[in-house]
């Protein structure tokens, strides 16, 4: 087992390098560069060629990927140009991640609550109201771009019914992190709730699925015959056989979070790193747009890692292999 | 009369990597130094238990499967690589009849489509009978009346042309997976456990026909089965498969009236009787046998690893060859 | 006479199919006496597993209706609730199914999959790991200990079946329904498993209703044989003589489709035609004379009764068609589907 994992996060390594590469040249393919927006118009050519060799910029891009690459190992992603300008991209992005992480977590927590208790009420009462309704729900939610719920949600309880803070986070620089993560529920509650409440849709069609897939199998069958009751075939065969496949994908909604939800977080003013990738997109802030991007590409590797883990400790005809 | 295809010294291995580089540690011997030769218009028969082997010969004969080392000459030419076999043109006179008749048949396809589908490969010949037909032609037309001309063969009617696959009976399906398998004339047709997912009155309809076309179209079946009974009806010659390796090989009444290799004997004694009378003293034999199977493997194999390898095959009649005890004449 | 262990009267399965009842089981009369292994034989779709499970219970209730009546011990199954059906599956029937890979849980340990036999019934049974290793014991599993611990993929397709075996067993069931337990098992393991259930039949005296449609199994382990066709018993009678004296022609058949004591040369006896779907079974009618071309119009469409007829001793069969029937050996092997 353990030989497998660490083999793995070998092979991460070049999976790494080549989303490096990939996300070195997106930005390069990017218009402008970084001087973009933030040069005197009258200055002369000779000033703006001296900043870029400066910069490194008119050196051959294989040198340029080589200096990038070789800075983002020392702990160095560069300054940034527009959205905190003169700050270091690693001081951004280490403001911005406690927020999402926590507003992420719950969003995640709250996401698989709502969607089980869904595909359990649904494949326990199949072809009956309740499913229908949850089927019918589930397929609005996931067909409606999920920004207009966003808006739906705020205009709800921040203006018409204002229990919850319009923008901000409780986060703070002084608070221990279990301090401020407590403040931070606050603010960090009704996005959460909101991401939860309308992205249900593929682990709810999925578990429900799966749910009512099981029921017909044959172990099902031999349970029953043994005498173990309707509820228990349930509680103690069905749903771990129908959950084995949505575990796996646990890994990737971890690490997912912590990507941050750009339409949620902008929408409803949380400052957190998906907020942060959509400030840094308008502003054409390249070395923040890069170092978003790697961490996202690092966390989607960490997340495939991960779900293949969780697999192998779940089902023991993986953990053999 | 000649061989029609002769296996000499079949290996089919499949790499076993492990260790932190996933390099080949190992080999699993599917198919462990086999051979033997099918006669034209002959039924041969390949027996043995799930995981024997016996399956992967049937693929590497129809080349769904390429084979470690050994040869498979075709009538004469080597048909033994995929390669090979594409350049002879041999499915055109290698097909194959699988066991599930639901999977093998796409769902999406009507059986129009299915039985033509090899005639666009390998044009319709013009005329009947095992190998015959050296003219082939790719036209629409003459695909249309072979097609009819087929079902015609295997008892369904025309109209089954533009239906499906799902509006079929296990039976009849399996009649039109041979009609598929006879479309452009083969000379062999590898049969891999064709009746096992049949009721017996339907079984008892695919086992008539494939007598049936063999009598009037020459052909010759490799019939893979684990079932004895059906194989003792079927084939004129047997090779019992054990872990890989031919334990014994002889004609149909060698292996059953005078078996040889304690895991031939095995089977046998396994087979339920329809003799009532007789089934306590079955019972009693077959106590016996597993007895002395028991005492006597190790005599029987040498280890190989964790497996069981059986001695090389000796021959004890013209016809028959078991793979006896070390020393055993 | 002793009380039967199973008493099966007028037993009908309706199933619920497009928003209609549709019969899949007629007035079927079965019994089975303690120490008596019954086989119930016929092709697929005839009716013999519904048999089973309305035995069990395990019908779906919103899409069954079973009527008739079964009594086990004297005791009538039909009308049970869920509730009361929980309390004797497994302790008075044990069952065993055909396919043991996919009928073991493939996250559960094999021990705790046994346990649960007990358990199920009895919360406070006491040490119910050295009663798992003693049923594993008992099936002719020799390293119980690992085995209890491992799951089911890792066991091969005879060591999985000897596990179905110790479920069906945990509770010291008075009657085992074994649902075709060999046919997906080869000839050597299947010759193991039967020899074991036999074993195990004669040391406790167990009744056993046999599910099979392989008429090898039927002569190897049977001592009455009752043959369905089409949601009926049209024959029944002890296994020697209806082997040896066969007399509807769905038996005499069968036993002339079975290649194993026909020689090469000759051809095989196919039953032309297939089972009718459910909706046109006319259970007034013998069904399987359908399926025999030469016989007259008269003959296959007259009315026979529910009833089957003596003919002998123990052997009672389904109409009359029997009495005047022949194999017409000019159509015999050319029929065609």
């Amino acid at each position: 087992m353990w030989r497998t994992i660490l083999r793995r996060v070998l092979i991460m390594i070049p999976q790494l390098f080549l989303v490096s590469i990939l996300i070195f040249m997106l930005a390069q393919l990017m218009p402008g560069d970084p001087f973009y927006g933030n040069l005197n118009p009258n200055s002369d050519p000779a000033t703006i060629a001296r900043m870029r060799h400066a910069a490194g910029l008119d050196q051959p891009l294989y040198q340029q990927y080589i200096h990038w690459i070789d800075r983002v190992f020392h702990g160095d992603l560069g300054t940034s140009y527009a959205v905190n300008k003169g700050w270091t991209v690693t001081r951004i992005i280490a403001s911005r991640l406690w927020p999402t992480i926590s507003m992420g977590i719950i969003a995640a927590i709250l996401t698989y609550v709502f969607a089980i208790s869904e595909a359990l009420l649904s494949a326990r009462h199949e072809n009956k109201t309740i499913d229908r309704i949850l089927m019918v729900w589930n397929t609005i939610t996931s067909a409606v771009p999920s920004f207009v719920f966003y808006f739906l949600m705020m205009i709800l309880f921040v203006y018409l019914i204002p229990i919850f803070p319009a923008s901000g986070t409780g986060i703070d620089d002084s608070q221990s992190f279990t301090t401020s993560f407590f403040s931070n529920l606050r603010y960090a509650f009704l996005p959460a709730f909101t991401i939860a409440l309308f992205s249900t849709n593929s682990i709810f069609q999925y578990l429900r699925s799966n749910l009512l897939d099981q029921q017909a199998q044959d172990y099902v069958r031999t349970a029953r015959a043994k005498g173990v009751t309707i509820k228990d075939v349930f509680r103690k065969h069905i749903l771990r056989n129908a959950f084995l496949p949505i575990a796996s994908g646990i890994g990737y909604s971890i690490t997912g979070v912590l990507g941050g939800a750009m339409f949620a977080e902008t929408i409803f003013g949380y400052p957190g790193i998906g907020a942060l990738f959509v400030q840094a997109l308008t502003s054409r802030d390249y070395t923040v747009i890069t170092a978003v991007m790697l961490l996202q590409g690092f966390l989607a590797l960490l997340g495939g890692l991960l779900s293949d883990v969780i697999s192998a400790w779940v089902d023991p005809r993986i953990r053999v292999k | 009369m000649s061989d029609l295809i002769r296996i000499e010294n079949l290996k089919v291995y499949y790499p076993v990597r492990s260790g932190f580089f996933n390099r080949v540690t190992d080999n699993i011997k599917a198919v462990d130094d086999v051979s033997f030769s099918i006669k034209a218009g002959q039924t041969y028969g390949l027996v043995g238990e799930s995981g024997s082997g016996k399956t992967t010969i049937g693929k590497s004969l129809v080349g769904l499967e390429d084979p470690t080392s050994g040869t498979i000459l075709f009538d004469g030419e080597e048909a033994t690589t995929i390669k090979q076999k594409k350049k002879l043109n041999y499915n055109k006179d290698v097909q194959m009849v699988f066991q599930d008749s639901q999977s093998s048949l796409n769902p999406r396809r009507s059986i129009g489509e299915i039985i033509a589908e090899p005639l666009k490969s390998f044009g319709v010949p013009n005329a009947i009978g095992a190998g015959a037909g050296d003219k082939r032609s790719f036209d629409q037309d003459d695909i249309d009346k072979r097609v009819l001309e087929l079902l015609e063969i295997v008892g369904l009617p025309a109209r089954t042309v533009t239906q499906y696959p799902f509006q079929f009976s296990g039976g009849q399906r399996q009649r039109i997976g041979v009609a598929r398998a006879l479309a452009t004339n083969p000379r062999l047709i590898v049969a891999d456990e064709p009746v096992s997912a049949l009721d017996l009155s339907v079984q008892a309809q695919v086992l008539n026909f494939m007598k049936k076309i063999q009598r009037d179209f020459g052909i010759s079946f490799l019939f893979i089965s684990h079932d004895l009974g059906v194989v003792k009806y079927m084939t004129d010659n047997i090779a019992i498969m054990h872990n890989g390796r031919f334990v014994e090989l002889g004609t149909t009444a060698d292996i059953f009236d005078d078996p040889r290799h304690i895991y031939t004997k095995r089977l046998l004694s396994a087979i339920p009787s329809l003799d009532v009378s007789k089934r306590d003293a079955n019972r009693a034999y077959r106590k016996r046998v597993e007895a002395e199977f028991a005492e006597n493997q190790a005599a029987y194999y040498e280890q190989d690893g964790l497996r069981a390898r059986a001695y090389d095959l000796k021959q004890i009649t013209p016809t028959h060859s078991a793979a006896l005890k070390k020393g055993e004449a | 006479m002793a009380e039967k262990l199973l008493d099966a009267q007028d037993v009908s399965v309706e199933f619920k199919i497009a928003g209609e009842y549709q019969k899949a089981l007629h007035k079927v009369n079965l019994s089975i006496n303690h120490g008596e292994v019954l086989a119930l034989v016929g092709e697929s779709g005839s009716g013999k597993s519904t048999f089973a499970m309305s035995v069990m219970g395990l019908h779906n209730p919103d899409q069954t209706k079973v009527t008739g009546s079964i009594k086990l011990n004297g005791n009538e199954l039909i009308g049970l609730t869920e509730r009361q059906f929980d309390q004797y599956r497994g302790v008075s029937v044990g069952m065993i199914f055909q396919d043991p890979l996919s009928s073991l849980n493939p996250l559960m340990k094999i021990g705790d999959q046994i346990a649960e036999a007990m358990t199920v019934h009895d919360k406070h049974t006491q040490q119910v790991s050295n009663r798992v290793l003693g049923l594993l014991d008992d099936v002719g599993i020799v390293d119980a200990k690992r085995v209890a611990q491992q799951y089911p993929h890792a066991l091969s397709g005879g060591m999985r079946q000897r596990v179905m075996i110790a479920i069906a067993l945990a509770n010291e069931p008075d009657l085992i329904i074994a649902d075709e337990p060999t046919t997906a098992l080869d000839v050597t393991i299947q010759a193991q498993i039967l020899d074991l259930i036999k074993e195990i039949q004669q040391k406790k005296n167990a009744g056993i209703l046999l599910i099979t449609h392989d008429l090898g199994v039927v002569a190897e382990m049977a001592d009455t044989v009752a043959v369905m066709y089409a949601g009926q018993i049209v024959e029944k009678a002890g296994v020697e003589e209806l082997f040896n004296h066969p007399k509807h022609p769905y038996t005499r058949s069968l036993l002339r489709a079975d290649p194993s004591d026909v020689k090469p040369g000759e051809t095989l006896y196919a039953i032309p035609g297939t089972v009718p779907a459910l909706k046109d079974m006319d259970h007034n009618k013998d069904l399987f004379l359908q399926r025999v071309p030469w016989l007259d119009e008269s003959v296959v469409n007259a009315n026979v009764k529910d009833e089957l007829q003596q003919v002998g001793d123990h052997h009672y069969v389904r109409g009359t068609a029997w009495q005047n029937f022949e194999f017409n050996d000019v159509t015999e092997g050319e029929n065609q589907v």
